[in-house]
């Protein structure tokens, strides 16, 4: 079993070479049968005529990578996972870039796609990352997740 | 006691500082939001979890000496 132990949080976007690079590390897990992947996108909402443009993200960071590292332990308990990778960016991504990345591996689909949507769901909850969203006319507001 | 305090997201923005050491006769988590409710009516409007030593508290924790307290507002990770 993969358990690496890194930082989760990264700066800046999640770049789709990034991505594509982390599926190529993959091919030699032959082991793995399904490969699942969630992306967190930055929205360009709109609210009284103003649009976001980008959201900043910030965190309490030695207890955010904590929280990751809880639910990365509880995916690997809770389901039959042979990999799992986190990704959340911190700064200033725009809209239309890729924020959070979550890409579970198992050998039968059902436990890489339901790690991932727990996995989600945990990261919503659970993790101190806070988003300033960015509007076109430089205002901004605090972003709370539903 | 003292106490080391870290502010993030709109109540960092709010208080206008990111952390400070304070030093105020408290005991529990309780006492801590009484203080900054009283001091900062502003953070009435916000909901905000505390965390001592990096996990969320209840307002029954009692504190320590050198405690790390942070304010937390509503998160938005993802």
């Amino acid at each position: 079993m993969v358990k690496k132990k890194k930082s989760v949080l990264t700066k800046g976007a999640i770049s789709p070479e990034i991505i594509a690079q982390s599926i190529a590390h993959h091919s030699v897990g032959t082991d793995i049968g399904a490969h699942d992947i969630f992306l967190g996108q930055v929205r360009a909402d709109t609210a009284n005529d103003k649009t976001v443009t980008a959201i900043e993200y910030t965190a309490y960071e030695e207890m955010a990578e904590a929280k990751f590292s809880q639910i990365r332990e509880s995916a690997f308990a809770k389901f039959d996972l042979i990999c799992l990778h986190i990704l959340h960016s911190l700064g200033k991504i725009n809209a239309g870039e890729i924020c959070l990345f979550v890409f579970t591996s198992s050998a039968h689909r059902t436990d890489a796609m339901a790690a991932t949507r727990y996995i989600v769901e945990e990261i919503k909850a659970d993790v101190p990352v806070f988003g300033k969203e960015i509007f076109d006319n430089k205002s901004h507001q605090w972003k709370v997740n539903k | 006691m003292k106490i080391k305090m870290k502010y993030f997201g709109m109540i960092a923005e709010s208080l206008g500082k990111e952390e400070e050491t304070l030093d105020l006769d408290i005991k529990m988590v309780s006492d801590l939001s009484d203080y900054f409710l009283s001091e900062f009516s502003r953070l009435e409007e916000m909901n905000f979890q505390i965390s001592v030593n990096l996990n969320i508290v209840p307002a029954q924790f009692e504190l320590s000496e050198n405690d790390e307290v942070a304010l937390l507002p509503a998160f938005a990770g993802g």
